[in-house]
């Protein structure tokens, strides 16, 4: 069974208005279970859209999505994903280690339990010290790893994720892949994953999908065979020969 | 004295950081609260000299009138009934009320606790009122939409024209409560009349101030709009409301001097300015510490709610807005 299925999905946002927007056209995507698949394209070609139609926050004009065999709408009420937003979007009014537990406790879990696993989590984005400081004390990067690691507290058995290390420096970026790339081999978790950087995407990912713009369409899918990821796959020969086939395809649907 | 890094272990790090900031904090706080209390002294002691001032230099120019004829014809007078010395003032609260025991200041005393209680009631019934309205109006835009402008133009009816209003029909109408009715009652509904409105208007903006991104994450929860409420909307609405009280306060306290005064209920401040004003002639400095302690009780009541925001936010660690 696919992990997440988009079959013939399209979304027109104001349809029949002056502003109508064509954001996605007729794409066809099946997920494997336990895959890391990473969506690249030039900014504006609906790469948001297309996770926010999986995650079921917008549904689609015409088509459909499963995610694990149930529509999508369904396994968010039954939550079966966790999102990172392109923007951290923490509650300002709540410390580090609440703000980490909000979906446990809207899940009903007992306070124990809740600061156990923010704890665990704090760990694990390497920020145990700021359970109790409030997001504002953090700088950008630091308030996106509290993003992810909200994502990660109930471990949901697919992960979407919106250009979540954007706001990173490049030491954190690596290091952020890496605890993903661990995270995704230890839990088997299926991640769908937006960015606009193409060695992120190729030493992430399964398959790199290409989109392109106006409307949003899929141009390709580049399949990243690197085998078991370690320090030295960046500079793996293999890596280098995926990022030149994700920028050739990038170049192509950019007209360049 | 331990240094904090010089310590190993994270844990004990941590809470020697916590006690280190949050002894900096009580420091701040300290400090803010200082320079607050000097600007206020200062700024009695401007107020003071510019009534000093006017008072000497219009009592210069009075009696020049048939020659320069703007002190007297068109600036009010400066004559010792008109703005009795500072010193009088003061007096005046020391001495007792003609016919009664007591110096007037303990008098005062006692009618501003009364103009107070009827704030007080008026404010937390208003204040429950407009959070209600704020949630009726963000749960549904057609409430929204019909609502509102009957809210604004609720405000609209003039206090002076309600006033007498309200006190007559809670003397003839209203014994459907268990207690008995009492006039002052009457007059808080005044306060309630000019506390919701602020509550509900600026509520609403807070309850709809969430990012577009937060509500999605809850959505991405499956978080209903009661849980929604609770988690997101209210918390967010918080340094909204705290604007709101402020506002509504003092005028709850306005509403209700002019309430007694409009109404003729008797007891509080109001009725005591109305009474100081009718017999001014013999003692002008008894109207003027009445008025001074109507001021003082608005100042004050600002101030309660402004500590309580300062507490509530803070230990949210954000800030107040206006
Ligand atoms: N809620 C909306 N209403 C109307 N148009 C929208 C909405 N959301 C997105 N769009 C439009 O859909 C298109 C795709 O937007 P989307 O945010 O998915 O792009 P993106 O690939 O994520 O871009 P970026 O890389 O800059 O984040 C854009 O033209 C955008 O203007
Ligand atoms: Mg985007």
């Amino acid at each position: 069974m696919s992990a997440v299925e988009i079959r013939n999905v399209s979304k027109i946002f104001n349809r029949g208005r002056a502003n109508e927007v064509h954001a996605i056209d007729d794409v066809d995507l099946a997920i494997e279970s336990g895959e890391f698949v990473t969506l690249i394209g030039p900014s504006g070609c609906g790469k948001s859209t297309l996770l926010r139609l999986v995650a079921s926050l917008l549904s689609p004009s015409e088509g459909a999505i499963t995610v694990a065999g149930k529509s999508a709408e369904q396994a968010r009420l039954d939550q079966d994903y966790g999102m990172a937003f392109q923007r951290a979007g923490l509650f300002e009014w709540r410390t580090v280690a609440k703000n980490i537990e909000l979906p446990l406790e809207l899940m009903g879990w007992n306070r124990a339990d809740r600061r156990r696993r923010s704890a665990e989590m704090l760990e694990l984005v390497k920020l145990p010290e700021f359970g109790d400081h409030h997001p504002a004390e953090l700088s950008g990067g630091m308030q996106q790893r509290i993003a992810i690691a909200r994502s990660l507290a109930f471990n949901p058995s697919l992960l979407l994720m919106d250009e979540p290390f954007g706001a990173l420096d490049e030491m954190t970026r690596e290091h952020m892949q890496t605890e993903l790339l661990r995270i995704w081999e230890e839990t088997a978790t299926t991640v769908v994953f937006v960015t606009h950087s193409i060695p992120e995407a190729v030493i992430l990912s399964n398959r790199v999908v290409v989109m392109s713009p106006r409307p949003g369409k899929i141009s390709e899918i580049i399949p990243i065979d690197l085998g078991e990821r370690s320090d030295d796959t960046r500079e793996d020969p293999e890596f280098f020969k995926g990022v030149t086939r994700v920028r050739e395809a990038l170049r192509a649907v950019e007209g360049l | 004295m331990t240094s904090v890094t010089g310590t190993a272990d994270p844990l004990v790090r941590a809470q020697l950081l916590r006690e280190q900031s949050a002894r900096a904090d009580r420091r701040a706080t300290a400090g803010r609260v200082t320079r607050q209390v000097v600007v206020f002294g200062l700024f009695m002691v401007a107020i003071a000299a510019v009534y000093i001032s006017y008072k000497a230099f219009g009592a210069a120019f009075d009696h020049e009138q048939h020659t320069w004829r703007i002190i007297g014809s068109y600036l009010p007078r400066s004559d010792d009934l008109n703005m009795p010395p500072i010193p009088d003032i003061f007096g005046a609260l020391t001495d007792p009320l003609p016919g009664e025991s007591g110096s007037m200041a303990g008098t005062l005393f006692g009618e501003a606790l009364f103009t107070l209680r009827e704030t007080v009631a008026g404010f937390v019934v208003g204040v429950v009122l407009g959070l209600t309205l704020a949630i009726a109006l963000a749960r549904s835009s057609f409430l929204e939409r019909g609502l509102t402008p009957y809210i604004v133009a609720s405000q609209t009816i003039p206090l002076i024209a309600i006033a007498p209003l309200v006190v007559i029909w809670g003397r003839k109408n209203i014994d459907f409560f268990p207690w008995e009715w009492k006039d002052w009652m009457s007059v808080s509904i005044i306060a309630t009349y000019l506390t919701f409105f602020p509550v509900a208007i600026n509520g609403l903006r807070g309850l709809k101030s969430p990012r577009p991104e937060n509500l999605e994450l809850m959505e991405s929860y499956a978080a209903g709009w009661t849980p929604t409420l609770w988690r997101l909307r209210f918390p967010a609405s918080l340094p909204y409301l705290f604007a709101a009280f402020k506002l509504a306060a003092t005028a709850s306290v306005i509403g209700a001097i002019v309430g007694e005064i409009s109404a003729g209920v008797g007891g509080g401040l109001g009725r005591r300015i109305l009474s100081e004003a009718l017999r001014y002639s013999t003692g002008p400095g008894r109207l003027y510490a009445s008025v001074a302690f109507a001021a003082l009780l608005g100042i004050g009541v600002f101030l309660v709610i402004t500590a309580v925001e300062q507490l509530v936010l803070r230990s949210q660690g954000r800030k107040a807005i206006t």
